[in-house]
């Protein structure tokens, strides 16, 4: 019942041209590094990408722009990657933006097996135009749509063979939510450990979300913003 | 740190209450944060899964897993909570958050808010901003009173793509504060020695006067 699997090479061939995938991940901040360095690696392309942002010009996401092997990018904040703007603006690049909790929600209901829910966030603003209303208790909220990922791409700080998984502070962000929307989910970890190390009151993952593990390597786990104080 | 940023910021910091839970946006109003009294038991909530955000880590220990929504190394304080994005945003819309204060491009005069797109210019995305105004309880947004050609930021009505509609509660510039109420906006503070006279110059929308305020200063 192990998930490991032999190495990036071989997960990464499961993803194919056209598929859209959820990659996990704030910023530079828990991004399954590995598996986005492999994917654009093996080049595959006509990708609809989901996350929240999509990297910098140099790393994480930006390494498939740079490749140009994104069609589509479902995103919430891409301000930080000069390339997105280069490829959104001579129309290479297909984008919906998505207010942060709304994209985490379609990601959440997408693995829940949920169509779509109402929210309010939007109501009133561009996003909203097209999209169903409703009133609800004197309240008007929009319809959004679930999303599933053909594929998803999270990075643990924990992982047991059978795929529990345990993030690390910050570094959670949507990684859970992505793991249990792909259809084939691989997950990267820092560290495997033996299986029945993981409490089980402390998995944040359960096991039946993913289906391949690998141990990453040589994590780099860029700063954007380096923010401190003197001792 | 501007004459004006400094108005604001410091008049800003006193809607934090004791034993808030605050969301802080991106830039000017990240600042708040050291502005706030250490006696203060506040929670500072931030988008990406954080409850309890602590100081800019020391030198040497920042941590690539911690960071705020700004992107920022930042630290846990005691009893700060770690959780995915799908929940950050439940506490948000789920009306759990008492207080955001966000950065404003323009407000409208029923409380409109346009802060995260100019068309033309390349679009960034709306990030967390579009949740959070509907669901924290009260929405301050503070920004310079006018932009640089020297316009009013405060209007009639939005030009710029709405962030939301009706949801902003209190502004703050360094000229004024308004509070957007039933009745309409009122100018409840008159800030940095700005007389009515020239806050109404400056500003392009219809406006009541506190009472407390009539006769001037």
């Amino acid at each position: 019942m192990t998930k490991v699997a032999s190495s990036f090479t071989e997960s990464i061939k499961n993803i194919k041209d056209g598929d859209t995938i959820i990659v996990g991940g704030f910023g530079l901040c828990g991004i399954p590094e590995n598996a986005i360095v492999e994917l654009a690696k093996q080049g595959t392309k006509n990708l609809t990408v989901v996350s929240n942002n999509c990297g910098v010009a140099d790393w994480g996401l930006g390494l498939l722009l740079q490749n140009k092997q994104i069609d589509k990018m479902i995103a919430s904040y891409v301000g930080e990657n000069k390339v997105f703007e280069e490829q959104f603006l001579n129309g290479e690049l297909d984008v919906e933006l998505t207010p942060q909790g709304t994209l985490a929600e379609r990601i959440r209901a997408g693995g829940a097996g949920i169509g779509g829910f109402y929210t309010p966030a939007g109501v009133g603003t561009p996003i909203a135009e097209g999209k169903e209303h409703k009133e609800i208790d004197g309240k008007t909220y929009i319809f959004e749509k679930a999303i599933k990922g053909d594929a998803a791409l999270v990075k643990a700080w924990k992982g047991d063979p059978y795929g529990n998984l345990v993030y690390r502070k910050t570094s959670r962000n949507f990684n859970p939510l992505a793991a249990a929307a792909g259809t084939h989910t691989i997950a990267e970890v820092e560290e495997l450990v033996q299986i029945g190390e993981i409490d089980p009151d402390h998995v944040h993952t359960p096991s039946i979300y993913v289906q391949e593990l690998l141990l990453g390597k040589n994590y780099e786990k860029r700063i954007e913003r380096l923010t401190v104080r003197k001792a | 740190m501007s004459d004006s940023r400094e108005i604001i910021i410091n008049r800003a910091v006193k809607e934090i209450e004791e034993g808030m839970v605050v969301n802080l946006g991106i830039g000017m109003p990240t600042m708040i944060a050291d502005k706030i009294p250490a006696e203060k038991n506040i929670f500072l909530h931030s988008e990406n899964g954080m409850l309890g955000i602590g100081n800019y880590p020391i030198e040497g220990e920042e941590d690539a897993d911690l960071i705020n929504a700004g992107k920022e190394t930042v630290t846990a304080k005691p009893g700060a909570a770690f959780f995915d994005n799908a929940e950050s945003f439940a506490m948000i819309r789920g009306g759990h958050v008492d207080l955001t204060i966000l950065g404003g491009m323009e407000v409208s005069q029923t409380g409109d808010l346009a802060n995260w797109m100019i068309p033309g210019k390349m679009v960034k995305g709306m990030g967390g901003a579009m949740d959070i105004v509907q669901g924290a309880r009260k929405v301050v947004i503070i920004m310079t009173h006018t932009n640089k050609a020297g316009e009013a930021k405060i209007k009639k009505q939005c030009d710029l793509p709405l962030t939301g509609k009706g949801v902003v509660n209190r502004v703050i510039t360094d000229m004024a504060v308004f509070e957007f109420t039933d009745e309409g906006m009122v100018l409840r503070e008159a800030l940095n020695g700005h007389s009515i006279e020239s806050i109404k110059e400056n500003t392009d929308a219809d406006f009541t006067i506190d009472p407390s305020l009539s006769g001037g200063q």
